[in-house]
């Protein structure tokens, strides 16, 4: 039965002894900060969040949909 | 009317298509290739676990780290769909939040929970966990990955085939009468069958094309690999590409009966009938929507004889709509009528009307039966809800040259891959040295671009046959998109393509550099 210290070392020297995974882990930390960091923030806004008041999102939605048709 | 309609320009619809369109095809680069390769990496481990023989534990590894490379670069492209559905297609993510909601929640835990754990043991675990426990780790690694894309198809699955579920007017929300019904719908069933599986063919292909390339080049040290890789990446390649066309047919019958114009764009059937032929091959201009209402049939049609009856209906002398028939209305052998176009737009109107009646009343104070009158004329007409958007028939036809094009190269493609891998094993079956055929290795290696060409293919078919709907008669995307400017989402397509450009040439520079160093290399 592997105990918590087990699991931690086995992470531990998994992580250490990576060459390509380096890389990898490179890789996905740069692509997960443009995701979050940038693309989230700057490029994609909760369109509704922003227009409607709280609480007031179906009101919107409806307002949308009904006047578009 | 809200000022910010006005602003509405066709323009933003198209980009936020297109954006959302270039999105999926990267993230389905990476997809397929995980759930193929991933099955191919377990079965080569489990001769390892049976025989014990090291030769399998490096081929093995090998594997696993062309599969991490890919997984890698893949991971969270698929987030970026679940942004532009907040921002680009507000409306629809509103409509949609209580059905997907449960679905990518379950997928979100599941990728989280069981790929993060067991691709960590995979890859960390060797010699430090048992053979059994690793093996089971590779497995689960596996089967994380096509758990979630399960969750991920039953969401699809549910805008070309929305049940389970009933509109709610107060809160302008579909919400989620039965998690089964959503969960197991058979168009979900069929669609998550013909993707995993056709997923494996991907898989096939790259490790068959690996393979010949390591033959071509006369690498001595990894012949053995490479000869035995592709054995068995023909034999996973032969039962998936026969699979795949098993559970197309599946598909295409599911979708004569639950979206015939998809059918009908797909097989450029313009006035159907009974006794539908099948077309092989025909004249469709890919630049123009042919003139469907005045052309008998597509040009130069070679077809098979109740061919699409028989795929259509499973009947030899089935009735198949076609266009003019799904737009005048028709009526089935037993009895059904189905409405015309204007009748449904009509009675789509009619939904939309009723509904902002009822939230009109509603907010007025109105007694309990104005309300309920309100609600009774909604639900008579919610089935034509999103008819009630469409402006001129002509919308509800999509563009038939793509769908007609794109199932043709996915079929051709598909067959050319069974073929293909037949053919690999007959020649290893008559004790045929394939490492010898420089064209046989050859066209192993071109086959690799066909397989993905062929996949998104697929997705094509899926996706430009279900126009104009994002949700199946329930809202096409002229209602969905929200109120953005053009130019705003035009210039993130190009920010995603040059950066989609960017991470797809690093992935193909770490996978090439880790191939050239071959299976000796130990990372």
């Amino acid at each position: 039965m592997m105990t918590p210290a087990d699991i931690y070392r086995f992470y531990r020297d998994g992580f250490r002894q990576m060459t390509l995974g380096r890389t990898l882990w490179l890789v996905i930390l740069v692509k997960l900060f443009v995701i979050f960091a940038i693309l989230k923030v700057f490029f994609f806004p909760d369109f509704i969040g922003r227009h409607a008041a709280p609480g007031a999102e179906a009101d919107f939605v409806a307002g949308e949909l009904m006047n578009r048709k | 009317m809200s000022p910010n309609l006005l602003t509405i320009d066709a323009a933003a619809v198209d980009w936020a298509r297109a954006q959302f369109a270039l999105t999926a095809i990267y993230h389905w680069l990476f997809v397929p290739l995980t759930l193929g390769l991933g099955l191919i990496m377990s079965i080569m481990e489990t001769r390892y676990y049976r025989t014990g023989d090291d030769f399998w534990r490096r081929t093995t590894q090998f594997w696993q780290r062309l599969f991490g490379i890919n997984f890698a670069v893949g991971v969270a492209t698929g987030i970026i769909l679940e942004f532009e559905f907040g921002t680009n297609w507000s409306n629809y993510s509103w409509l949609v939040g209580d059905i997907f909601g449960a679905p990518l929640a379950i997928e979100g835990i599941i990728a989280f929970f069981m790929e993060s754990t067991f691709v960590a043991v995979m890859y960390f675990g060797w010699d430090k966990v048992s053979r059994g426990f690793h093996l089971a780790s590779t497995w689960l690694t596996w089967l994380g990955a096509t758990i979630s894309a399960w969750w991920i198809l039953v969401a699809n699955a549910w805008m070309q085939y929305p049940v389970g579920c009933e509109f709610n007017p107060d809160t302008m929300r579909n919400e989620m009468t039965s998690f089964f019904d959503v969960a197991l719908s058979p168009f979900a069933i069929d669609k998550f069958c013909h993707t995993v599986i056709s997923s494996w063919v991907i898989g096939a292909a790259f490790v068959v094309a690996v393979s010949a390339w390591y033959l071509l080049k006369r690498r001595a040290a990894e012949r053995e690999m490479a000869l035995k890789s592709l054995r068995i990446g023909a034999v996973v390649g032969l039962v998936a590409s026969v699979g795949a066309a098993v559970s197309g047919d599946e598909s295409a019958y599911k979708v004569a009966e639950v979206q015939p114009m998809k059918l009908a764009a797909m097989e450029a059937l313009y006035n159907g009938g009974t006794d539908q032929s099948l077309t092989a091959v025909a004249w469709v201009n890919p630049f123009r929507q042919p003139d469907y209402t005045t052309e008998g049939e597509a040009p130069l049609r070679v077809a098979i004889p109740n061919g699409l009856s028989i795929l259509a209906t499973r009947t030899v002398h089935g009735f198949v709509p076609g266009v003019n028939d799904i737009l005048n209305g028709y009526t089935l052998e037993d009895g059904t009528v189905v409405p015309s176009a204007a009748e449904k737009m009509a009675r789509g109107r009619a939904a939309i009307a009723a509904l902002a009646a009822y939230r009109q009343a509603k907010a007025d104070g109105a007694d309990e039966a104005t309300l309920s009158t309100h609600l009774a004329a909604l639900r008579a007409d919610m089935p034509y809800f999103g008819y009630g958007f469409v402006k001129d028939e002509a919308e509800l036809v999509p563009y038939i040259p793509v769908n007609f094009w794109a199932f043709r190269i996915m079929v051709g493609l598909g067959s050319l891959f069974i073929l293909f891998f037949a053919l690999i094993l007959f020649l290893e079956w008559r004790k045929r040295d394939v490492s010898q055929m420089r064209w046989l290795l050859m066209a192993a290696i071109a086959m690799l671009p066909c397989a993905y060409v062929c996949s998104e293919s697929g997705w094509l078919v899926a996706e430009f046959g279900r126009q104009p709907w994002t949700i199946q008669d329930m809202l096409p995307v002229s209602a969905s998109v929200s109120d953005v400017e053009a130019g705003a989402v035009a210039a993130t397509f190009w920010l995603f393509l040059t950066l989609f450009t960017a991470m797809l040439a690093v992935e193909v520079n770490i996978m090439l550099k880790q191939i050239k160093r071959g299976s000796e290399h130990n990372s």
